[in-house]
């Protein structure tokens, strides 16, 4: 077992090695942060441009092998580079993860929580109107992209504010306008997060529910659930006990994968409603030929996603006797 | 004397083909119906809309900037005086093409992949396996946005964008098509055509992936509806389809800045892009439901 885990762990080293070498190619031959400086006006001396771009490691008159090598062994000792203009990568992704993860933590927990009860809620009742109604919401919203969702709920949040003349809804950054009562700290943080939590859950619950009410299907349908009820328990305990709790297995591998990889996965969130986390970070790098920085984005996203593989297979572990066992 | 009178009368039992059964159950799936209706309208639209209507994508109308719709403009026009209505036809016809495409051909790419990692096996299996592990790790989102940063521009600069779209779209499908040829390929079916000394080329091509054909069918259909989503994703910030052309992503991208102020460049083309989606989503559930006898919500046939 150990040495099953540790091929594989070695496995997966190799991959995100490959992974991040192959990206900092493409960003380094595709990015050409000197157009970032070619452009000012007044116009830069072409060597102090030059200069900035060899100080950081970012001019192609410099060989690509030559500069590959000069980042590797930068990574290697725990340094990830600067932006063209100077600022470091590594302290850039270790605030912004803070910022991530304080928007997305609430928002994918309980949009999880909610999908799986509207999921096997639904599939208990499949074909009836309720079913209907919340099957067809959940299709609604599958089908819109995030950015249309989070705009949307932007110009509903307006809305509101105008006819209520109240500033209820705050929809920019992490903070504003502190008041000076009691916890007035608190509260104001509350509500920059109302609107993104919202638009995650929503998010969230709708694919959630979709994936959680085939499973809950398929397991309604199963010969034990028809033993459960054949011999007498009660509908309740034969759903519960028998059904949902087969249902859930294939859903906690989900749930750790997703929890793993929320990090990356919530750019057009953080990008509407302008919380600077690590989603957002990500497209900045590539709006301001940010070469180092999209590198480490990616190895950050590369992580999360293998620590979602290894979480999920051990939530498998945990919840199926039959793995457990074997 | 009669010797059937007393008996019942039986009507001929009326059989039916896969295809009529196919049929059948997609029918009885109303939305997947009004789904296909919807795509039939949408790229009716696309098509004829440049013809029909008196504003083309281009045309700058000098009298009227950022007016809300009125009789001149059905949907408004931009900050730069052009049509809304004009350029969302323009965008749609360039997010249809786009997501139809990248489905084609991320379908196609996954099932040789697949198909031909589990019927060959050995090292090109796992080196094929490999390769689909490593575009799984990356964030596909940036790196199509990066790749696409130091593209040539011009008329055909989508064209890069279908294939970046498509290069990323198809390794979880390949996985999918590789473990249902693995109990393929044992059938009595394939090994005869084995035996009876077929390449593997032909016996991938005409054995193997035709019965694959309902799982690659829904595969196409839901890709559109990702492909669509990813196209759009990358045009709203900008990465994607690059002006004057448009698409519904760069529409709503524009329109998203001034939504709370002057929304109506941002409702018309999101909510196209909505029903589009929306609609390619129903005829794909309703392909699963048809096509896919395990399902548990086909209902009975």
């Amino acid at each position: 077992m150990i040495r099953y885990l540790g091929r594989r762990l070695l496995n997966y080293a190799a991959l995100l090695f490959v992974a991040v070498s192959l990206t900092w190619v493409l960003a380094a031959t595709q990015l050409n942060p000197r157009a970032l400086f070619q452009l000012r006006q007044p116009p830069i001396d072409p060597e102090v441009i030059e200069n900035q771009l060899l100080r950081y490691n970012l001019s192609e008159n410099v060989p690509l092998v030559e500069r590959y090598w000069t980042w590797l062994s930068g990574v290697l000792r725990g340094d990830w580079g600067y932006s063209p203009l100077g600022v470091s990568v590594a302290e850039e992704i270790s605030t912004r993860m803070w910022v991530s993860l304080r928007l997305l933590l609430i928002g994918t927990l309980l949009g999880i929580l909610l999908g799986v009860a509207f999921g096997a809620w639904t599939a208990t009742r499949q074909y009836r109107v309720s079913d209907r109604v919340v099957t067809g919401i959940s299709l609604l919203i599958i089908s819109t992209p995030a950015f249309v969702i989070g705009h949307v709920t932007q110009i509903g949040a307006t809305w509101l504010n105008n006819l209520t003349q109240t500033r209820m809804f705050e929809f920019i950054g992490e903070t504003g306008e502190v008041g000076d009562y009691p916890l007035a700290d608190l509260v104001d943080r509350a509500q920059h997060l109302l609107l993104p939590t919202l638009v995650l859950i929503v998010l969230g619950a709708a694919s959630m529910s979709r994936i959680q009410r085939n499973l809950m299907l398929d397991s309604l349908g199963a010969d034990y659930v028809r033993t459960a009820r054949a011999k007498g328990l009660r509908e309740s305990k034969a759903v519960m006990k028998h059904a949902l709790r087969t249902a859930l297995i294939p859903t906690g591998t989900y749930v750790a994968f997703s929890v793993a990889t929320m990090f990356t996965g919530a750019t057009f969130t953080e990008r509407i409603f302008n919380f600077p986390g690590i989603g957002q970070y990500g497209v900045d790098t590539i709006t301001n030929r940010d070469v180092n920085g999209v590198v480490a984005v990616t190895a950050f996203a590369g992580v999360c996603v293998l620590v979602g593989a290894v979480l999920s297979d051990i939530m498998v572990a945990i919840l199926d006797p039959r793995v457990r066992l074997a | 004397m009669d010797i059937t009178a007393g008996l019942p009368v039986t009507s001929p039992v009326k059989r039916l083909t896969r295809r009529q059964l196919i049929w059948r159950r997609f029918l009885r799936n109303r939305m997947a119906v009004v789904g296909a209706f919807g795509i039939a309208f949408l790229f009716f639209l696309a098509v004829a809309g440049p013809f029909v209507l008196y504003w083309k994508f281009d045309d700058i109308d000098t009298a009227a900037f950022l007016t809300p719709p009125n009789s001149a403009h059905l949907l408004g026009t931009t900050r730069s005086g052009r049509d809304v209505l004009a350029l969302t036809v323009r965008g749609l016809g360039k997010s249809l093409l786009i997501g139809f495409l990248v489905a084609l051909i991320s379908t196609s790419l996954a099932a040789l992949v697949g198909a031909s990692a589990a019927y060959l096996g050995g090292w090109y299996e796992r080196s094929m396996l490999w390769i689909v592990d490593l575009l799984l790790v990356v964030p596909s989102f940036f790196l199509i946005a990066v790749a696409s940063r130091g593209a040539p521009e011009g008329d055909a600069a989508w064209i890069l964008l279908v294939v970046l779209l498509a290069a990323f779209a198809w390794p979880l499908s390949a996985r999918v098509v590789r473990s249902l040829t693995l109990s393929i390929r044992e059938r009595e079916y394939v090994l005869a055509a084995r035996f009876m000394g077929l390449s593997a080329a032909r016996i991938i091509v005409r054995h193997i992936l035709p019965n694959a054909s309902s799982l690659l069918i829904i595969d196409a259909t839901l890709g559109v509806g990702y492909a669509i989503l990813s196209e759009t994703g990358l045009s709203y910030f900008g990465f994607g389809v690059q002006p004057p052309d448009t698409s519904l992503g760069t529409l709503i991208g524009e329109g998203a800045r001034m939504a709370t102020t002057y929304p109506w460049i941002f409702t018309g083309p999101a909510v196209v892009l909505v029903f589009l989606v929306l609609c390619v989503n129903a005829v794909g559930d309703g392909l699963r439901d048809a096509l896919d006898p395990a399902s548990a919500s086909g209902g009975t046939a």
